[in-house]
């Protein structure tokens, strides 16, 4: 347990570094922020060495389980210090919306308490972004990739975090050359991403935001009115190529830069799966959208269709346009993908790619077992067939993933939200997408959520970053039982 | 260093275990058993891959494009060569290292060399703990007997016993006991812990003394620990299998060899390839039989069978009814740990034997052989030295002068065909063989760094 506690301490150490990033934008846009991220940078930092310090004495090589605990820890106590500038920079702000906000970047939900958005220093909306940079590959993978001392428990660190349901396969042998390798990748095509939309015609500010924000598929944007205020279809189909992008599982990438083979892509069934599911839905929506004759041309109707689609489905929650005034099938079925479509290993959030397929040859093998009660049919996706213990432990999430969203959306309604809201609400946090419907829907905020309900969201919001198991397995008798 | 393990039983397991545990080594295991991979991985920080391990395409998978060496491992002596081929053939892996079993392959001259099998070194386990035990047993009343420089030098582990000359007096005082002879203590255990042995350390009852000397002059030394053992003119091994086959066949000729063997068949068989071994069909934890073949004066009786739990047994049952000597073949190091402070004289683990002669190949610059201590906690090291005294932090300079890490002693040297027991004043020169003794494994990465010069060789 205490082991558990020292390494806490260094990763809040760490995270106490990351406020590097606002620290250089309030020095250059001299926005007035220094002391205060000044002040929470020392504060975090100072209290991760110190509990680090005393209990150093119980350090030792972590065990399987220990990993869920620190995971879990880490993501609470990172969101909550991450609070304190927005805090002291803001004083009418609650704890709440406070939490609520840190917690929905870096779980790379993106959705906000705030409004104002564009008035902000620049220091506190890059702060936001950031966390969504951090989040998206994960906070714990870049303390592998940078600290030596996780070793053998890394791997089960790693497990706790990573999303997806098979993290048995290194891209190296050492845990760390792995890490290394993912956020090398991570942050190679950040770059890229910043430099095409500064080509594009952003701004730097603007670029990197958004770059932070597209490639965690978080969806925090500097404006309002997120991205519908750039009014660019050339950034529009930027972000969309980059949303795909991070939607794909990022050891693929890793492979593909270092090969330069663009076999790894195909070989993957979860990536053409997403683009088949994805392409339809492109075609069925501005289908529906030019039959109800949403816009004048059709070419527009494609376009906010086209970015909408991708926005939601890969669980960023970028907005260009008010999708909840489309017919309502739009806005369900936009939900819909938001569960599904992103790969095992990427940024985004959803039950993943992987577990639909596998869930949906499962179906189908029990019709065929039916048919042919005697014929033995492994699970196969992609060609590799999966083992059944896999089958079981996605059978046993998407339970938990149903469970969680139901007694979430009962406690919403408990608290007179009506149902719509409470349903979408849960819906787009646990999934990590960020708008809603109704109250919480794309044009409106979280903000006129009580605080209740936003403790309600920022849950759903940690249990779906965390996939559930790392989270619930912790409020079982046996963890705890020596 | 890239290292990929075909192959994760107890010796690949073992392999992997040691192998990972050095910073500077990714270490990759190959075996068609997933369930014992995913134990691993959990374990160790490697990466697991499953599949064939002779299969081209799985080699590739787990990496063999950019491995350094290639350790093959798996119960099957056709797989490991096979493996090593496809891998030279394909890929042109720098180093490859198969486990062979059968003497029909590692005895006939040629089959590994220029333009044969693309095998560069052979090991077989069993063939290693076979000579370990046989090393044991012609020094009665050592613990561990290790060769260097092709046995000119030894190393040996001892526990200090009283009546031993020199239980009770200070190091220095062996020179004088035995003034022809050099000898030199390179590390002492009291208690499980090391001690740094200096000049005027005493040497206590029931220490575990390892000192280094010519062959010749082994025996001398040893008396100087503990009184003379007898010499063993009688043996009884338990198990028929592989090593105590060898074993039996390696001993019969200057001993009195009896080997328990429970399956007849098998009992059959090794009967009719020894010549002077009494094989005798039963178990080995059956006291009747112990008792009936004078188990009472048997000098060693070995549990060498499969189950490292009925080793234990019998061995400890054999010590009550009078084996003046037990050992037991044990492969869980905890298990070793438990029984050597007590009931057992020597627990002989098998991975421990094996395991020098696989670091020999990763260990950088020009290592000729390592010994794995004390459950891999320590090692010995012989290596060659090179360089110019300009260049080198080692050549031309005394070893008082040589700024070696914690725990590390250079015990002896061989220069040509002759052994020099290192003292402070001793000078390395270029083409010495240094034979080190290192107490903590952990500084392993700064004695190859010290004996490295420019050129990134020693």
């Amino acid at each position: 347990m205490l082991a558990v506690v020292h390494v806490l301490g260094q990763l809040l150490a760490i995270f106490g570094i990351t406020y590097v990033l606002p620290l250089i934008a309030s020095l250059a846009y001299r926005d007035g922020t220094f002391q205060e991220f000044a002040v929470a940078a020392l504060i975090t930092s100072g209290a991760g060495s110190a509990i680090a310090l005393a209990t150093r004495r119980y350090r030792r090589e972590l065990k399987s389980r220990d990993g869920f605990l620190l995971v879990t820890l880490a993501w609470v106590f990172m969101s909550a210090a991450a609070t304190v500038p927005m805090l002291l920079l803001m004083p009418g702000l609650s704890f709440t919306d406070a939490f609520f906000e840190t917690t929905s970047g870096l779980t790379t939900t993106g959705s906000t308490v705030l409004t104002g958005l564009s008035t902000l220093q620049p220091s506190v909306n890059l702060w936001r972004h950031a966390l969504h940079w951090f989040g998206g590959m994960g906070i714990i993978v870049l303390a592998l990739a940078i600290l030596p001392l996780l070793g053998v428990g890394g791997m089960q660190l790693y497990k706790a975090e990573a999303p997806g349901p098979v993290k048995d396969t290194k891209l190296t042998p050492r845990i760390t050359e792995t890490a290394k390798a993912l956020w090398l990748t991570y942050t190679g095509l950040t770059a890229a991403c910043v430099v095409v939309l500064k080509l594009a015609g952003l701004s730097w500010f603007d670029a990197v935001c958004h770059a932070f924000s597209v490639l965690a598929l978080g969806g925090f944007s500097n404006y309002d009115s997120s991205v519908g205020e750039l009014r660019s279809p050339l950034v529009e189909v930027i972000l969309i190529a980059f949303m795909l992008v991070a939607a794909v599982n990022f050891t693929r990438h890793f492979v593909a830069f270092r090969r330069l083979t663009t076999a790894p892509y195909r070989s993957d069934p979860e990536l053409k799966a997403m683009l088949f599911v994805i392409g339809a839905s492109v075609v069925l929506v501005s289908l529906v959208n030019v039959s109800e004759g949403m816009y004048a041309d059709f070419w527009s109707a494609v376009r906010h269709s086209a970015f909408s689609v991708v926005s939601i489905a890969t669980t960023t929650g970028f907005v260009t346009e008010d999708y909840e005034k489309w017919p309502a099938f739009v806005a369900w079925w936009l939900l819909l993908l938001s569960c599904i479509c992103c790969s095992t290993g990427s940024t985004g959030g959803g039950i993943k790619m992987f577990r639909t397929l596998l869930l949906w040859r499962q179906a189908f093998r029990e019709m065929r077992l039916m048919v042919h009660p005697n014929a033995v049919e492994p699970i196969r996706i992609g060609g590799q067939v999966v083992p059944n213990r896999i089958a079981y432990a996605v059978l046993a999430f998407i339970f938990l993933y149903f469970m969680t969203v139901v007694l979430l959306t009962f406690a919403l309604l408990l608290s007179d939200l009506d149902i719509v809201t409470a349903f979408s609400a849960v819906l787009a946090s646990i999934n990590n997408m960020g708008p809603g419907l109704n109250r919480v829907g794309p044009s409106t905020t979280y903000q006129s959520l009580t605080d209740f309900q936003t403790w309600v969201c920022s849950i759903a919001m940690f249990l779906g970053r965390l996939e559930i198991f790392s989270v619930l397995v912790l409020l079982t008798p046996a963890f705890w039982k020596k | 260093m890239r290292i990929l393990i075909l192959g994760a039983g107890q010796v690949g397991r073992t392999a992997a275990y040691h192998l990972s545990r050095e910073e500077a080594n990714e270490v990759t295991v190959v075996d068609s058993n997933d369930e014992v991979l995913r134990d691993l991985q959990d374990r160790l920080d490697i990466r697991t891959v499953s599949g064939n391990a002779s299969s081209p395409s799985v080699l590739e998978s787990a990496g063999i494009a950019d491995a350094d060496i290639l350790i093959a491992l798996t119960s099957s002596d056709e797989v490991n060569m096979l493996a090593c081929q496809v891998a030279y053939t394909l890929y042109r892996t720098p180093t490859k290292i198969a486990r062979i079993r059968s003497a029909d392959y590692f005895g006939r001259e040629g089959l590994f060399s220029e333009g044969g099998l693309a095998v560069d070194t052979w090991i077989s386990p069993e063939q290693l703990v076979t000579d370990y035990i046989a090393r044991l047993i012609r020094y009665p009343g050592a613990l561990q007997v290790l060769d260097f420089a092709d046995g000119k030098v030894r190393l040996v582990g001892v526990r200090a016993l009283r009546g031993g000359l020199l239980v009770g007096h200070e190091l220095r005082a062996l020179r004088e006991h035995i003034p022809n002879t050099d000898a030199r203590v390179a590390a002492l255990y009291r208690d499980g812990r090391s001690i740094i042995p200096e000049g005027d350390t005493v040497i206590e009852h029931g220490d575990e003394v390892f000192f280094i000397a010519a062959r010749e002059d082994l025996r001398l030394v040893m008396n100087e620990m503990r009184k003379a053992d007898e010499t063993v003119s009688r043996v009884v091994i338990a198990g028929g299998g592989n090593i105590g086959f060898r074993l039996a066949r390696t001993l019969e000729k200057s001993s009195t060899v009896k080997l328990i063997e429970r399956d007849p068949r098998r009992a059959r068989r090794i009967s009719e390839l020894l010549t002077n071994t009494i094989v005798l069909v039963g178990d080995a934890a059956d006291e009747e039989l112990l008792l009936e073949e004078n188990i009472d004066s048997a000098h060693v009786f070995a549990a060498l069978t499969n189950s490292e739990e009925a080793n234990i047994l019998s061995a400890m049952l054999a010590k009550r009814l009078g084996a003046h000597k037990v050992m037991a073949l044990i492969n869980k190091p905890s298990y070793a740990e438990l029984m050597e402070s007590g009931s057992i004289d020597i627990a002989i683990s098998p991975q421990t034997v094996t395991i020098g002669s696989l670091l020999e190949h990763v260990r950088r610059g020009d290592v000729v052989r390592v010994h794995s201590l004390r459950r891999g906690a320590a090692e010995a090291i012989e290596a060659i030295i090179h360089g110019e005294p300009s260049t080198s932090r080692v050549v031309g300079r005394r070893i008082e002068d040589i700024d070696l890490p914690d725990g590390a002693t250079i015990a002896a040297i061989v220069r040509g065909e002759d052994v020099v027991v290192a003292h402070h004043d001793t000078v390395i020169q270029d083409g010495d063989h240094v034979i080190l003794f290192l107490t903590d494994r952990r500084h392993i990465d700064a004695v190859e760094r010290l004996f490295q010069v420019g050129s990134g060789l020693f």
